[in-house]
């Protein structure tokens, strides 16, 4: 849930946009992470453990514990809690550990 | 290859403080910070700060960073470098980040490493559910992103830290369950506990959680008395219905790159953890390299920034930059230390400032 009032801080988060979750459009603000946005929405768990499968969701919010790797745009391993919502893009939850695409050149 | 005569680690209190100086001697700084926005954790910070003037007491601490912000922005000497993280520092100097999306070589003549810290973690069962969040974390979601971490609390950690981000969870509109802490004692100051305490919140000294149970996400947690030697006592037991477990359980310092460039480190239980050697400058033994904020020990963030100036000034006067207004600059800072350290809290600091300088560093 987003705080409407603040007795110190007054909150500015900029344009609205959709983003998609697992294929569900979800609204987010374009200052917010995608962490952020989606615990917003009620969105607790990012991913899951390899070997059991345990749901795992933000620990660190600052980029340090990769317990919120999540596929974004196709790419893994993004670490959502750092990264800024975007209009349409596409976040995932990610399925095993990620497989990192190299260019030729 | 980007060129520069220093490179500053991290844009927080230290990292912007370290800029600041260093450039206010004649120096050229790039400074590198991971996050999109430098500040370090003073983004979060609302609550006002204490100590004396020079360390801006009575601001607080998002006015701080903006504050700093402000003055490293403008400043053409300084040129910042977000979304970037510092990945190594090799033997021959050179240092390598992640910036923009591709692998950016640093060249600089002096580095100063302000990563700052990192949260300690607790084991207990069920401690990975989604639900248990660092102190921080909650901080982050609440005051920058304006986003309630919860709706029902329960703090590990009456430290400072536990304090505050309690009666911030309180100002957010989030219930807090309870306060728990290990030790016999409330770890930091009486004001920040007497806020909470006033508004209702047991603070249970003696406590710790012994899981957080739920069905994909936190939805209690079971917390226990521990006697003289930290051992839950069988039969306290309780349950505490909450969302969310914060855990306040302490910072350790961020050294992987003073590890990785080969500065000699020593644990240090004052400082909490291991830290870089450094000399009354804050000279790592690596020549050139320096380390300042919290990676060189956990310590608040008034310190931090005065750390940062002294290292900034170090390391400009190394290079040649009025090496007399620097000696000035250096020894008033050195006496800002001693000065905020001169508490009850500074006295372990000092303590474990004592034991580096027994390992060869002498600040």
């Amino acid at each position: 849930m987003r705080i409407t009032e603040h007795p110190v801080l007054d909150f500015r988060r900029g344009e609205k946009v959709t983003f998609f979750y697992n294929g569900k459009a979800v609204e987010g603000y374009e200052s917010e992470t995608v962490a952020a946005a989606l615990h917003a929405a009620g969105v607790r768990a990012l991913s899951h453990s390899h070997e059991l499968g345990r749901p795992r969701g933000i620990f660190c919010a600052i980029g340090n514990c990769s317990s919120c790797f999540m596929t974004v745009d196709g790419e893994p391993n993004v670490r959502v809690c750092v990264t800024k919502v975007r209009g349409g893009m596409r976040v995932e939850e990610q399925q095993g550990r990620g497989v990192i695409q190299y260019e030729e050149n | 290859m980007k060129k520069t005569e220093i490179l500053v680690i991290g844009g927080g209190p230290a990292g912007l403080c370290a800029a600041n100086a260093a450039s206010s001697l004649g120096a050229k700084v790039l400074l590198c910070e991971r996050d999109g926005v430098p500040g370090g954790q003073l983004v979060k910070q609302t609550h006002k700060f204490f100590g004396s003037e020079k360390q801006y007491a009575g601001d607080r601490g998002i006015q701080i960073g903006q504050m700093l912000l402000e003055q490293t922005q403008s400043d053409p000497n300084i040129e910042i470098y977000t979304d970037t993280t510092v990945l190594g520092i090799y033997e021959d100097g050179i240092a390598t980040a992640e910036h923009d999306g591709a692998h950016l070589k640093i060249d600089a003549e002096r580095i100063i490493v302000a990563t700052g810290a990192a949260e300690k973690f607790l084991p207990f069962e069920g401690n990975d559910l989604p639900g248990v969040y660092g102190a921080g974390a909650v901080q982050t979601l609440m005051n920058v992103s304006g986003v309630r971490p919860a709706q029902r609390v329960l703090m590990v950690g009456a430290g400072n830290i536990g304090l505050i981000v309690s009666y911030q969870l309180m100002q957010a509109g989030v219930e807090v369950a309870a306060v728990i802490e290990g030790a016999p004692n409330i770890g930091g100051y009486l004001v920040h506990a007497s806020k909470i305490r006033r508004l209702g919140v047991p603070i249970l000294t003696q406590h710790t959680v012994l899981g957080a149970y739920g069905d994909g996400r936190v939805q209690r947690a079971r917390i226990a008395q521990v006697d003289s030697s930290w051992q839950p006592v069988p039969g306290t037991e309780q349950d505490i219905e909450c969302d969310a477990v914060c855990l306040a359980v302490g910072l350790t310092p961020l050294t992987e790159l003073c590890w990785q460039a080969g500065c000699e480190m020593a644990y240090i239980r004052e400082l909490s953890g291991h830290v870089p050697i450094v000399n009354e400058f804050l000279e790592t033994t690596c020549s050139g390299i320096y380390a300042a904020g919290d990676v060189s020990g956990i310590e608040e963030a008034s310190s931090a920034m005065v750390e940062g100036r002294l290292a900034g000034y170090s390391a400009a006067a190394s290079l040649g930059h009025a090496p007399e207004k620097a000696a000035a600059l250096q020894r008033a800072a050195q006496e800002e230390l001693l000065e905020l350290r001169s508490g009850p809290a500074g006295a372990r600091i000092l303590a474990g400032i004592a034991k580096v300088a027994e390992k060869g560093g002498r600040r």
